[in-house]
């Protein structure tokens, strides 16, 4: 019977089955950060237990660290706390622990692929709802809580229960300006925050394919956003040639074998899914968020729906129902986070930039999602574009994605966002979140209002 | 993990939709290590809304919540959850939950449920007007003032472990060790890749 890739991925980490539907999953790779795991290691404490496999673990620092003065003593006693404790439970459970001040410190859903700590057909978790990015690579991999944290580190397993599966097919080519970003925005306001709820998704189609890794990460990022704990991509040629020149692939013999066995992964012909899902990838326009769900987005020409159920959305976010989403002003622009904080990121978001100017009133931070792609920018002189355009040029980390490290908007502040979700107070309480892609968010901060990239002067 | 067995009391209505875990938890709160005493953190700069179900100085609130859909969506942060049984809350009630969330619940000695929405919204009613909940786990079964009773569905091994308080960690290595070793060998023989980690 012709299988998907998650069926295939599945199948090949089943320890066993129980009689009730749930099956224990075996899980090849752990990636830990240090707000979800201070109570999984006190977990393990409290049943005496060691970490089965150290070598499958993969530590690194990033929501509380600050990202600027990288190197002196964290400012705020609660994440210092929060990051050394990281330190010493790495320490005591023999686990390797990317340092704050070393080469390789990032987003943990930077760091892992840039290491080939992400491979096709490994079972991949984390502590973080955006575990989804790494399905790019055709990994199974998803969010879990601290507690099955603790359970991984434990036993090498959880137990799961099979997702049923939707395969979403973008048909055609995007049009210039057009994103990863926006295709994921789109598919959301599509089908809504639940939309995905207990399924896994695998994107599909000609302009799924034609996406670099950078973008197919943006997109199995953003699945979660669309309540699906699993965004997948088959991969291809474009997938192996990101993986091969990592540290930690396999390499010689090892990297043939493994070749062999990623080939045979993508969804055979006639594969079944219960839900089919097409879009029309040439008819996407550039993206924005209005509300405080992922799923209130609009194209860039559209107006802010009079949605009765978006009232408490709308005057959380100030603004006005029949009005058009283009030209608003902002005061904020942040370009960064596990969603869009990669050097081809960077690079759209520069190539707007580039000669301009920052508008007047507006603070614009551009946070690089890992030191890898910080040297890499600053290699190609990006980061003195950025900084000649008035926007400032931080260290990597989560930032004002999650806005746990100091790095804070205040109460009404207006924000034009790379990042994955506007719920909220998400930037800080009572500021205002408009998600949108690395171009776009350039493209507010220079003129000060969201606008449409596709018509910005040259 | 607390056993959950028989839960009785008030329910407490929040019909919004969407209501995601930076909203249960706001992120700032995550520099906090541990993971008793967060129920004053539960829905903090959710508090001052009006009709809110929770005052700013409460720290307790009914066992029984009965939510919107959607809840729990976002984060996977297990300080939400944490937060709510912090509150005192054991049940949820919702037409759907954010995956994340849902499990997380079954490993803090927490049961969510799903009904149908025209099932929740009588639920709200109930919740509003400050009828009784009574919920068996062992039967599988929700009892409301007013209502006939109603069945809902659990996963079976989600059920025993709720119902006698198992830690599914100790779970897992007393039942499965030998078919976690089991599944090791064979997976180092079909995918030595992965099998060579600085450690092993």
């Amino acid at each position: 019977m012709p299988r998907t890739l998650y069926d295939k991925l599945w199948d090949a980490h089943v320890v066993l089955n129980d009689t009730s539907g749930r099956t224990l999953l075996y899980v090849d790779r752990h990636l830990l950060h240090e707000v979800s795991t201070p109570q999984s290691f006190e977990m393990l404490r409290q049943e005496g237990l060691a970490v089965r496999r150290p070598d499958t673990q993969l530590a690194v620092a990033d929501h509380s660290v600050p990202t600027h003065d990288r190197g002196q003593p964290i400012e705020d006693p609660r994440a210092a706390a929060q990051v050394s404790l990281l330190e010493k439970n790495c320490e005591d459970f023999g686990i390797e622990y990317l340092s704050l001040t070393g080469d390789d410190q990032g987003i943990v859903h930077v760091i892992s692929p840039e290491q080939g700590f992400t491979l096709p057909g490994v079972t991949l978790v984390c502590g973080d709802s955006h575990s989804s990015t790494h399905g790019a690579f055709g990994a199974l991999a998803f969010g879990i809580g601290a507690s099955e944290c603790g359970i991984v580190m434990g036993t090498q397993t959880l137990w799961q229960t099979r997702a049923k599966s939707m395969r979403v097919t973008f048909d055609g080519v995007v049009q210039r300006g057009v994103s990863a970003k926006d295709m994921a925005l789109a598919l959301i306001g599509r089908i809504g925050a639940a939309g995905a709820v207990g399924h896994a998704i695998e994107f599909a189609g000609d302009a799924v394919r034609a996406l670099s890794m950078e973008g197919r990460m943006t997109l199995c990022n953003m699945a979660i956003e669309a309540g699906s704990r699993t965004g997948l991509v088959a991969p291809d040629e474009t997938t192996f040639a990101y993986v091969q020149r990592r540290p930690r692939a396999p390499k010689g013999a090892m990297s043939d074998a493994a070749l062999a066995y990623w080939r045979t992964l993508p969804s055979d012909a006639g594969a079944r899914f219960d839900h089919e899902i097409r879009i029309n990838a040439a008819a996407i326009a550039p993206q924005v968020t209005f509300g405080t769900s992922p799923d209130q987005v609009l194209s860039i020409d559209q107006i802010v729906p009079a949605d009765t159920t978006a009232g408490r959305a709308l005057d959380y976010m100030g603004v006005q129902a029949g009005t058009p989403i283009a030209g608003l002003a902002i005061d904020h622009a942040f370009i960064g986070s596990c969603t869009n904080g990669r050097i081809e990121d960077l690079r759209a978001a520069a190539a707007i930039a580039r000669g301009k100017q920052v508008a007047p009133g507006v603070r614009a931070l551009v946070v690089p999602g890992s030191g890898a792609v910080k040297r890499q920018a600053e290699s190609e002189g990006l980061d003195q574009i950025f900084l000649a355009a008035g926007f400032e040029w931080r260290d990597p980390g989560c930032s004002l994605c999650v806005a746990m490290n100091g790095d804070r908007l205040p109460n009404g502040a207006r924000c034009a966002s790379t990042s994955n979700r506007n719920f909220e107070g998400r930037q800080g309480a009572g500021a205002r979140t408009h998600l949108m892609s690395p171009a776009m968010v350039a493209a507010a901060a220079i003129t000060g209002r969201i606008m449409d990239i596709r018509t910005m002067p040259a | 993990m607390k056993p959950l067995d028989k839960v009785e009391g008030q329910a407490m209505s929040l019909p919004d939709s969407d209501v995601d875990t930076d909203i249960i938890y706001p992120a700032r709160f995550l520099l906090i290590t541990e993971r008793q005493g967060l129920g004053r953190y539960a829905f903090h700069d959710r508090r001052d809304a009006p009709g809110f179900p929770i005052r700013p100085d409460e720290d307790s609130a009914p066992p029984f919540l009965i939510a919107g859909p959607n809840f729990g969506c976002g984060s996977s942060r297990e300080q939400a959850p944490w937060a709510l049984d912090g509150l005192g809350i054991r049940v949820i009630i919702a037409e759907s939950f954010g995956e994340i969330f849902y499990s997380n619940c079954f490993k803090n000695g927490m049961l969510p449920i799903h009904f149908n929405l025209a099932t929740v919204t009588m639920l709200h009613e109930c919740a509003i007007a400050g009828n009784s909940f009574a919920v068996d786990l062992e039967r599988q079964q929700l009892s409301v003032q007013g209502m006939r009773p109603l069945t809902f569905d659990v996963a079976a091994g989600n059920r025993e472990a709720l119902l006698n308080g198992w830690s599914e960690i100790a779970c897992i290595r007393a039942l499965h060790t030998d078919d976690i070793l089991h599944f090791e060998t064979a997976q180092r023989a079909a995918a030595p890749w992965l099998w060579q980690g600085k450690q092993a």
